[in-house]
């Protein structure tokens, strides 16, 4: 299948958000799937061409991040955290009800090629387990059943709902908003979920804040002390990890 | 003293259209950034430097130092990129914020570009959060409309462009090497250092990358003043943080306080454990912080206190599990998670991970023999430390540390030939299932 | 003038110790390579110093317990990535357990997923992950012990990166060596790593396989058995093969290569490690194209014309030696013998016809151009090439390229006729800034990798835009820069003129850089009807005696000689009697069937060659030669560069041209003094250079009319790998040749389907058409050898009107 015009110019239209127009890949990439069901090798060399790089260089990036399938997805790409959290608080029994339910393995889309069935890692809603994503949108505090509810409804064509966020639309039309197409459904949903506010609500209740602006009780000024290279080797979203941490700073000095 | 939770990030988290630029500025929302657009970039950054804010990514690094390294004599354009691709399992506060106050994060971006004379920014957000990336697109707009983005910033001259990109499912891209390769529209493999990012970062240009809530942390900064943030927290971990609690806890969720308030505190704030379960082990920041137990309850969680015990404070991500949870098959999911994250760049954690979770999962089923536990320790000593970027030492964390307070445990899984935990007892639903 | 202007720099030091030992290394040395200064191997497996570090496989592992700075770092360092700093103290593991330890550590998380399958594996017996894991891991894996017994990682057996590379999934390390290489060295990421984790592997994209020039060398980079070729897997073990270092006979680049054989069989070619002229890299070329060799049709006696019959039957040596002197004689006597001795043969067997045409045949009917050229060209060579060299007489070399300031490109397509230049203008390019200015029709995918900016010339415009860089400031060409001249500016009037002009007025420097191994040598040798060996003037009396001197003969004939296509010319007039025709492919030839009618008109023609070709078939005499694997020769690259290699194959009856030459002219009267090569060597070193003025080279000036006419001009030049003679018998290797297409400007296109039809004066030819953006108005560009009989033979003349009509869809 061949890209249409329209696609052409939007695949060049996100290049060029870009002061170097390769960083359009993730995007364009997200533009391809929510055109062509998945990453194609059509898209692929659209892609290539519009950057003036190698199809191969594509194929690796498209290959590297889980979100590119190369299989053709439901209308509904349904993700059942079971990182560790969300597996411990219920989400391993939710995923294992979904695949009997739906009759569909990891990875896999019901026949009538509505959902499509993938655990997923850690969605950033851990105070929310058990977590599920329907193309990409919150399911907060799952159990078997509402989780059962929801693709039941999804496939029945009802209205679904995100619990924190609008109502679903279709995994391409998620790609599409993913390159940089907003779709209009910004303003539904609440601005923060109930566990998201149990610190405000419980500081509200018991009139804690923070210190009136500017206030008196400054410190001598001492800045951080930057020998803290004990803990740098850690977390990956790090903002400066590892031993180089230790090295940057040493050579600012 | 400040009271025990200091809301200000997540202060307007609960008005009715908290998203919208309209509410934030009947906030007082980018007054910040008219303030700081009449002060010299430089003492933007003296200021940052002065308040103590350390990167709320993980590592703590300042933030202000982050931004001195910019080579101001490098005639190469300058670049801020946020890292909003929040994955750490257990990490779940910039979402949140982003999702219902995405202004404070692009007033934040714009102080902070203005700072290290950057005109153009980039918010990297990871693509599993679809409504989150509206909310945040849907902000750089409203801003770009009301002139806090854009060409000639309210009248000073400054012109700043902010692009909201998509990534695609990797939770590498949150080390900030491979973030700027993602964003380049690369494989997100993490890039040799040095040249650091300050120096070659974006595009081989001089590159601040700073974590959603360091930068949002920016406008109440220049808004209430370094010493303001100085006086929360404790000496050298100054100011507010959220905590983020969740797991078997009565309730979970985001709680903003000062540094070093302790899980302890935070335990009794969401109405301690659920019933009739005790604490059996906890990440303070995430999985890639060693696990640690309820004899660490009053440990001052601020930088220094966390890694006084071993661990880290990394980004607050308080997991909380109870006595019903099996430490093994905990560990297990997370050593599979670091096996599915890892990127292949390098041996260690390439191949490791690949073993790690061969080997546990034969002990969470009974099988191997204790000998193997050394083996994995052994294992973790040939990833820590040697493999190209940190996500090989965070698969580590769990295994070393678990088997340092839970060896029992793992012996038991060998003795009974099996896992000696019931799933189903764990569950958030266990209570309903009990009582049935 | 000097070859450069250089002043010596001085290289900055610092001080380092490793394991110990106190060690002076440049700035910025990295630690794995100060290693080696004291002889310390640290093992390693991504690292190679040609390619960027990559720090991946974590292999080199080393313990640091003082930066330079009095602090250690904590953890073990990547000694491929990690530059020395003044006062760094570095343990390896020859004196660190840490660094032992780690080393260990990484080589078993290596093998965990690694098949060992050695027994079966190409690699096995020269691997460096075998013999790094014998020398630095442990012996026995705890993987197959731990837990439940290790599961392996396994994929399906080889799958194809191209027709000619495989990839072995199971066996790769993911050291990143071979998609580097593609990316950094000739700028073809047609591989890239895919997928990620443990599953991160070597792929291609669906329908786009790793089609570069230069794919061969991921083959001999690969640290692993991950990557072997069609043509040699499953042939033999390193340990059963015999190596001897040789030099490429594909182009005048001159890449030194190891020719691995096997009893008498030549089984693989390798690049060679020569920094001053092709680094580590080959083409793969060089490296596939040798069965031509051992084709079926290889010659492999004399043969002579049975009077009766009028069939060759074969014939003893002294045989064949007394027909052809009977029948060279005749036709001495008759009219006279003309000698084409072609471009693939070594400076020595050049050197033996050119005598035997001077001493034995008593002519200047000599010329080694066995395609278009001109004698504006042949005064060029004598002017301005002859006897330039590396050896301090100004030549330009290698070297030069990397460091020029701008490199001008004229009639010259590196990618497809030098690869090596080409390969070092990328890195002159990438790493040195050097700027590429090629006189084009249109970028080509090749100019594009090396940076070059087009100046847009049409076929036969050369000289007016050389002309135009001396006035236009903006490009730069001064004394710092470097011209390189095709032999396709042969074709084009006054070009070389102009490249002489413009050397002359901005101090330019000039290099010409013949397609063939022979060319250099032979025009040094001299097999030009105006030169003698050494550059010497046919036309200076003194250069004459001087030669004759060496020769030890009375004189030498002075009347001029026939260049090449007047020698074709007066055989066919019948003013020519006779032919000795070397190694010469009449379809590559100005005029193939003009060729072919002086062929047959000639009375007596003698062919010296490898395999049966239009010329032995109609010779009267043919004579086999010896391919360059089984002789010892050398060629003298495009910058001068005399490169000799031994006799890889000593193969009984195959002689060398020299030898059978001096067996003629033996039976002739007047032996040439030498059978052997070292002989002739001798009789070079003796005759030695012309010390005597060179001549001045006549200008030509480029028509007026230059570029007028109707229809299209054709441009064309051959891609590296077509149908040539010396490429057959490997058809993997065929198979990732570019196909052929005819290039045309986007208006043009527009015009026509997916296929054209391009008629010339000598035929049609139609071809898919592609469009090339910037392609100069009123071009259209076809490859000179990738269809039928080539362009000469079947369309027309490169430079030609054409016209083009649609294809058949």
């Amino acid at each position: 299948m061949a890209l249409d015009e329209k696609t052409w110019d939007e695949l060049r239209e996100i290049a060029a958000r870009y002061p170097e127009k390769r960083s359009g890949l993730l995007p364009m990439l997200h533009l391809v799937q929510s055109v062509e069901g998945r990453v194609t090798p059509e898209g692929i060399e659209a892609c290539a061409e519009v950057l003036e790089i190698t199809p191969a260089e594509v194929n690796g990036v498209a290959t590297f991040y889980t979100m590119y399938k190369r299989k053709p997805v439901g209308d509904y790409h349904v993700g059942v955290c079971t990182n560790t959290l969300c597996a411990v608080m219920g989400g391993d029994e939710i995923f294992s009800r979904l695949k009997d339910h739906l009759d569909v393995g990891n990875d896999e889309t019901t026949d009538d090629g509505k959902v499509t069935l993938e655990h997923v890692e850690c969605n950033a809603a851990c105070d929310y387990a058990p977590v599920m994503m329907v193309n990409w949108e919150f399911m907060d505090n799952m159990t078997p059943d509402s989780a059962v509810q929801v693709v039941d409804d999804l496939r029945a064509g009802k209205e679904v709902s995100s619990t924190r966020g609008p109502r679903l639309c279709t995994w391409r039309e998620a790609e599409r908003v993913l390159a940089g197409f907003p779709d209009g459904r910004v303003d539904e949903g609440p601005g923060a979920g109930p566990a998201s506010l149990v610190g405000l609500g419980l500081a509200r209740e018991r009139g804690w804040t923070a210190p009136g602006g500017g206030a008196s009780a400054a410190a001598d000024g001492a800045p951080a002390s930057t020998d803290d290279t004990t803990d740098a080797a850690g977390a990956v979203e790090a903002d400066s990890p590892s031993d180089e941490a230790a090295a940057e700073k040493k050579e600012a000095k | 003293m400040p009271d025990v939770l200091t809301p200000v990030l997540t202060d307007n988290w609960d008005a009715a259209e908290s998203w919208k630029l309209s509410d934030y500025e009947s906030r007082g929302g980018y007054e910040a950034l008219k303030k700081a657009l009449g002060m010299q970039p430089d003492d933007l950054i003296t200021a940052v430097k002065d308040s103590g804010l350390r990167g709320r990514g993980g590592a703590g690094f300042p933030t202000g130092m982050k931004w001195s390294f910019i080579p101001q004599d490098n005639p190469k354009p300058k670049y801020l990129v946020v890292n909003a691709d929040e994955s750490e399992p257990g990490t779940c506060k910039d979402i949140p914020l982003m999702m219902a106050s995405p202004h404070t994060l692009v007033e934040g971006v714009a102080i902070s570009s203005f700072a290290i004379r950057a005109n153009h920014a980039f918010i990297y957000i990871r693509g599993e959060v679809l409504h989150v990336i509206r909310r945040v697109q849907a902000a750089v707009a409203e801003a770009y409309a009301a002139g806090h983005l854009g060409k000639n910033i309210h009248g000073s001259g400054y012109d700043l462009d902010v692009v909201v990109h998509s990534g695609a499912g990797a939770y590498i891209c949150g080390e900030e090497t491979a973030l700027l390769e993602g964003l380049e529209g690369r494989r997100g493999q993490p890039r040799l250092r040095p040249p650091f990012p300050a120096v070659a970062g974006l595009y081989a240009s001089p590159t601040v990358i700073n974590n959603v809530e360091s930068i949002a942390s920016v406008p109440s900064i220049v808004g209430h003043g370094a010493d303001w943030f100085a006086s929360m927290g404790t000496e050298k971990s100054k100011g507010f943080g959220i905590f983020s609690l969740s797991g078997h806890v009565r309730t979970p969720g985001q709680y903003e306080a000062p540094l070093g308030i302790t899980l302890r505190e935070l335990i009794d704030l969401a109405g301690g454990m659920r019933e009739g379960h005790e604490l059996k082990f906890w990440t303070p920041g995430g999985s890639s912080t060693p696990l640690l137990t309820s004899e660490h309850l009053d440990v001052p969680l601020d930088f220094e206190g966390v890694s006084g015990v071993g661990s880290m404070l990394g980004t607050r991500a308080l997991q909380l599990f109870d006595e019903t949870t099996c430490v093994v098959r905990a560990v297990l999911r997370w050593t599979e998670f670091y096996k599915h994250e890892s990127c292949g760049k390098c041996t260690p954690c390439r191949e490791g991970t690949w073993w790690l979770v061969q080997t546990l999962a034969a002990l969470e089923k009974g099988q191997g023999s204790e000998a193997d536990l050394d083996l994995l320790l052994d294992q973790c000593d040939n990833i820590l430390g040697r493999s190209f970027c940190a996500l090989g030492d965070g698969a580590t964390s769990p295994i070393s540390s678990s088997i340092k307070y839970f060896r029992d445990e793992y012996v038991a899984h060998l003795t009974q030939g099996g896992c000696p935990f019931d799933p189903a007892k764990s569950t958030a639903w266990a209570r309903q299932e009990v009582s049935a | 003038m000097s070859t450069t202007d250089k002043t010596p720099e001085k290289v900055d030091t610092v001080s380092v110790t490793i394991d110990g030992i106190q060690v002076d290394v440049p700035k910025d040395t990295l630690v794995i390579r100060a290693a080696e200064q004291i002889g310390v191997q640290i093992p390693r497996f991504c690292d190679h110093p040609l390619l960027k570090p990559a720090g991946a496989c974590r292999q080199c592992l080393v313990d640091v317990p003082d930066a330079g700075n009095g602090r250690g770092f904590p953890k073990p360092q990547a000694s491929c990535t990690l530059p020395v700093a003044e006062g760094m103290v570095v343990n390896t593991q020859a004196t660190s357990e840490v660094a032992d330890k780690a080393q260990q550590g990484v080589m078993e998380f290596l093998l965990i997923n690694h098949p060992l399958d050695c027994p079966v594996c190409d690699k096995g017996g020269e691997c460096p992950l075998q013999n790094q894991a014998m020398s630095n891991g442990r012996g026995e894996s705890r993987f197959v012990s731990s837990g439940t017994g290790g599961t392996k990682r396994t994929f399906p057996k080889p799958i194809n990166l191209s027709p000619q590379v495989l990839l072995d999934r199971e066996r790769c390390i993911v050291c990143q060596r071979c998609t580097r290489f593609a990316a950094e060295v000739p700028g073809d990421p047609f591989i890239a790593l895919v997928e990620r984790g443990a599953q991160q592997q070597i792929g291609i994209a669906e329908n786009a396989p790793f089609l570069s020039y230069f794919a061969g060398n991921t083959i001999q980079i690969c640290p692993v058995g991950a990557l072997t070729s069609e043509s040699y897997r499953f042939r033999s073990r390193p340990f059963d093969l015999v190596s001897t270092p040789s030099v490429a006979e594909h182009d005048a680049c001159g890449a030194s290569i190891r020719v691995d054989h096997r009893r008498g069989r030549v089984m693989r070619r390798l690049s060679g490690d020569d920094p001053a002229v092709n680094e580590e890299w080959i083409t793969d070329k060089d490296r596939f194209a040798f069965t031509y060799a051992t084709a079926d049709d290889r010659l492999r006696y004399p043969q002579v014309r049975d009077a009766e019959t009028g069939d060759l039957r074969p014939a003893s040596w002294p045989e064949a030696f007394a027909v052809a002197a009977r029948g060279l004689a005749a036709a001495r006597d008759a009219g006279g013998v003309g000698v084409l001795p072609g471009g693939r043969l070594t400076a020595e067997d050049a050197y033996a016809y050119g005598k035997l045409a001077r001493v034995a045949l008593g002519t200047n009917d000599v010329d080694f151009r066995a395609r278009p050229l001109s004698v504006e060209e042949a005064d060029f060579l004598a002017a301005h090439v002859v006897g330039t060299g590396v050896d301090g007489s100004g030549g330009v070399t290698y070297a030069d390229l990397e460091t020029a300031q701008t490199v001008v490109l004229a009639g010259l397509e590196p990618e497809d006729e030098a690869g090596t230049i080409f390969l070092r203008l990328r890195k002159a390019s990438l790493q040195h800034g050097t700027r590429v200015l090629a006189l084009a029709p249109f970028t080509s995918r090749g100019l594009r990798k090396v940076g070059a900016t087009l100046v847009p010339t049409a076929p036969g415009q050369e000289a007016a835009s050389l002309a135009a860089l001396v006035e236009q400031a903006a490009h730069g060409v001064d004394k710092n820069a470097i011209v390189l001249l095709g032999e396709r500016l042969a074709t084009s009037p006054g070009a070389l003129s102009a490249a002489a002009d413009l050397a002359a007025r901005t101090g330019a420097r000039l290099a010409w850089v013949p397609r063939r191994a022979g060319d250099r040598g032979a025009l040094d040798a001299g097999c030009l009807p105006g030169l003698l060996p050494g550059g010497r003037p046919v036309s200076d009396p003194a250069a004459r005696v001087d030669a004759a001197t060496t020769w030890g003969v009375d004189s030498l004939p002075d009347a001029p000689g026939r260049d090449a296509d007047a020698i074709v010319a007066a055989a066919a007039a019948g003013d020519l009697a006779g032919l000795v025709v070397g190694g010469v492919d009449p379809d590559d030839t100005a005029d193939p069937a003009a060729f072919r009618a002086a062929l047959d008109a000639a009375s007596f023609v003698v062919s010296l060659e490898l395999r049966a070709t239009d010329v032995t078939a109609v010779a009267d005499v043919v004579l086999p030669v010896a391919p360059a694997v089984e002789k010892a020769g050398m060629y003298v690259t495009w910058d001068g560069r005399v490169r000799a290699f031994p006799e890889v194959l000593a193969v009984p009856g195959s002689l060398p041209d020299l030898r059978v030459l001096a067996g003629i002219a033996e039976e002739l009267g007047a032996p040439l003094g030498f059978r052997s090569v070292d002989e002739v060597r001798a009789e070079l070193g003796e005759m030695g250079p012309w010390d005597g003025d060179a001549p001045v080279m006549t200008p030509v000036a480029a028509p007026a009319d230059a570029g007028a006419g109707d229809g299209l001009v054709l441009a064309s030049w051959k891609q590296m790998l077509d149908d040539g003679a010396m490429q057959v018998g490997d058809k993997h290797l065929a198979a990732t040749a570019r196909p052929a297409v005819a290039k045309v400007a986007p208006a043009v296109a527009a015009a026509f389907g997916s296929t054209v039809t391009v008629t010339g004066d000598r035929g049609s030819l139609t071809v898919p058409l592609e469009v090339a953006d910037d392609m100069v108005d009123g071009v259209v560009w076809l490859p000179g050898r990738s269809t039928g009989s080539g362009l000469l033979a079947d369309v027309a003349s490169p430079g030609s009107r054409v016209t083009i009509s649609g294809g058949d869809d």
